[in-house]
């Protein structure tokens, strides 16, 4: 199983597609390791410096509604995964992005709106959040203190995570 | 009980439930290009689990980057054909023979209602045209249906949308699908199956019913779907003449996947079409979309007609019409792309190439393009585009690039202009 939780990353924005995560021009690309230094290269996002993210040490995003629709590209949670960040957090994904983080033994996690306004709370200077796996919740700390969230995932998502992903899980079963 | 098409097709298609709320389904279609699914082969291979689950119902085309632009798209390239080669795949359709594949896979009768389809490519809604459920996917899901010929999906819920009224002069299906989009936002449909139902659908040819389908995935639906009618037997009459005594068995057999009167949708959506005009988009997101008269005069760089959503023999007619015996504006670079060597071959014979030649349009080969900034036709930073695909995302076809979407006639109109026109205002010629 991966490893989920460290610095956040926070990305105040709805409908961040997969095109912004990844551009397409990198799709030429046949190793995930190619992807690292193009991390959210075209997102449009206020004060968005992606340069920074060649030093980003972020392994968690927290952002707004209907993370990663658009494309279909498997290369937006790779390019996550290989920057190793491994948990995603959102107001709601796009389906096709939810499905391959879980179907990639990572952690697409939804929460209603103002709990993620409240996570937002703590975006400005520096984040912590650990994910405790087996209880669906986590912990986000930053100086404005430290609270406890509980998160909901169905049962399919979660024994994906633990097969560490799809292809595991359909090869024991089918 | 009173089941949608959808509902239909998850229950015959039922492998396994592992837990609930979860359906693993039996997949009829396995279709894959260059882009997504060389990496699936190659983690098949490194896993030692180099075999497909039935090479007979696995369709392959290269079509978004051909031919090759460098080493790399080469190389993609490369490993499908000898993954092809290895697993005795026959439809395999490379240069010569090759398009964008959701308008070549139709074309060649692949789609049936009541099937089950994936890819790894968000716009394979577009099957849903056919009375499918037809699903765009990553990879890895991919990677397990080539392997297993299983995809696991939540049911969806369905969203009814009834479009009625008289469709206006110089409108087609993409204003009515951007205005729809609109109307249910990017994030509307997440989750769902979006049928297009109503006397408007009824009437609209295959093609037509593509483009709708096409675009479901911009309001966030796993699949768009269309009742299979006497329009979708005729369609593929040729390919399942064998199967049926007559066109009328076809249709009485297609009709056991029509959504049971009295089903349970989410949401029912009634448009009336009379008076909509052509549709636009704004932003950087497809559902940022405006009437064509509120974005009249503003300037574009380069004109693109192609793509899966408006590339077909039906699109090029349409553009051709407002092209006919005119010519673009010298401001603008005019590129065509045919969706498919049939649609190419059809508009030749038809003279709608010569049309798009003598209007100083650049024909290409049948691919995706310039539609995903990653082949041909990539945009300069600050220059915009007025586009007859289906994203508009902010470096969609190059970084720092603007694409508007527009439906083929809009496109033309602009293309003469120059500028964002209104194609009501110009006479559509007899080819
Ligand atoms: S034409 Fe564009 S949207 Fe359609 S399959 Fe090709 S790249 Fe995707």
């Amino acid at each position: 199983m991966k490893t989920f939780g460290g610095k956040v990353l926070f990305l105040d924005r709805s409908d961040i597609n997969t095109d912004e995560i990844i551009p397409a021009r990198y799709l030429t690309e046949i190793s995930k390791d190619a992807l690292k230094s193009h991390m959210l290269e075209d997102l449009k996002l206020e004060a968005f410096d992606p340069q920074a993210m060649q030093t980003s040490e972020a392994r968690v995003i927290v952002s707004r509604a209907n993370f990663g629709c658009g494309s279909s590209r498997e290369h937006a949670p790779w390019v996550f995964e290989v920057n190793d960040i491994n948990v995603v957090i959102a107001q709601s994904f796009a389906r096709i992005f939810r499905q391959n983080m879980f179907n990639c033994g990572m952690l697409a996690i939804e929460l209603p709106e103002d709990v993620i306004e409240r996570l937002f709370s703590h975006c400005g200077g520096s984040a912590e959040l650990i994910v405790d796996f087996n209880k669906d919740s986590f912990t986000i700390s930053s100086a404005k203190g430290a609270e406890s969230i509980s998160y909901v995932i169905s049962r399919f998502d979660k024994a994906l995570v633990e097969a560490g992903g799809w292809v595991e899980f359909a090869d024991a079963r089918y | 009980m009173a089941l949608t098409l959808a509902e239909k097709i998850f229950r015959s298609h039922l492998r396994d439930e592992p837990f609930p709320g979860t359906k693993v389904l039996d997949i009829d279609v396995v279709m894959c290009h260059e882009i997504t699914t060389p990496i699936a082969i190659n983690d098949l291979v490194e896993r030692g689990k180099d075999r497909v689950f039935d090479p007979d119902r696995i369709k392959v085309v290269i079509d978004h980057v051909t031919p090759a632009k460098d080493t790399k798209t080469a190389q993609q390239g490369r490993i499908l054909r000898d993954w092809v080669r290895r697993q005795k795949i026959k439809d395999f359709f490379d240069i010569g023979r090759n398009g964008v594949c959701h308008a070549l896979f139709p074309e060649q009768g692949f789609i049936r209602p009541g099937y089950t389809v994936i890819m790894g490519d968000s716009h394979t809604c577009t099957h849903g045209a056919f009375g499918a459920f037809a699903a765009g996917v990553g990879t890895t899901d991919l990677e397990v249906g080539i392997l297993k010929g299983v995809c696991a999906f939540r049911e969806p819920k369905t969203i009814r949308i009834n479009i009625n009224g008289t469709v206006p002069r110089a409108v087609y299906a993409k204003d009515i699908v951007l205005r729809i989009i609109k109307e249910l936002t990017v994030k509307g449909a997440t989750d769902c199956v979006i049928e297009f139902q109503g006397d408007v659908v009824k009437n609209m040819s295959m093609e037509s019913r593509m483009t709708l389908c096409n675009m479901a995935i911009e309001a966030g639906a796993t699949s768009g779907v269309c009742m299979p009618d006497e329009v979708t037997v005729e369609y593929l009459w040729p390919f399942i003449s064998s199967e049926y005594a007559n066109k009328q068995a076809a249709l009485d057999d297609y009709k056991k996947w029509w959504s049971d009167n009295g089903c349970a949708y989410i949401k029912v959506i009634d448009l009336d079409v009379t008076g909509l005009e052509p549709q636009i988009t704004f932003g950087f997101r497809p559902d940022e979309v405006k009437n064509i008269s509120e974005m009249e005069g503003i300037p574009v760089d380069q004109i693109y007609i192609g793509s899966c959503t408006n590339g077909r023999i039906e699109d090029l007619r349409v553009a051709a019409g407002y092209l006919k015996g005119r010519s673009a504006a010298s401001s603008v670079r005019g590129i065509v792309s045919p969706a498919t060597p049939k649609v190419f071959r059809e508009a030749d014979e038809e003279g709608i190439i010569k049309i798009f030649m003598d209007a100083g349009f650049c024909v290409t080969n049948p691919t995706c393009g310039a539609c995903l900034g990653m082949s041909n036709g990539v945009l300069a930073p600050g220059e915009a585009c007025a586009s007859t695909t289906n994203r508009n995302f902010n470096g969609r076809m190059g970084k720092g690039g603007m694409v508007y979407l527009m439906s083929p006639a809009v496109a033309a109109a602009t293309a003469i202009e120059g500028r964002i026109a209104d194609p009501r205002k110009l006479r559509r010629e007899e080819l």
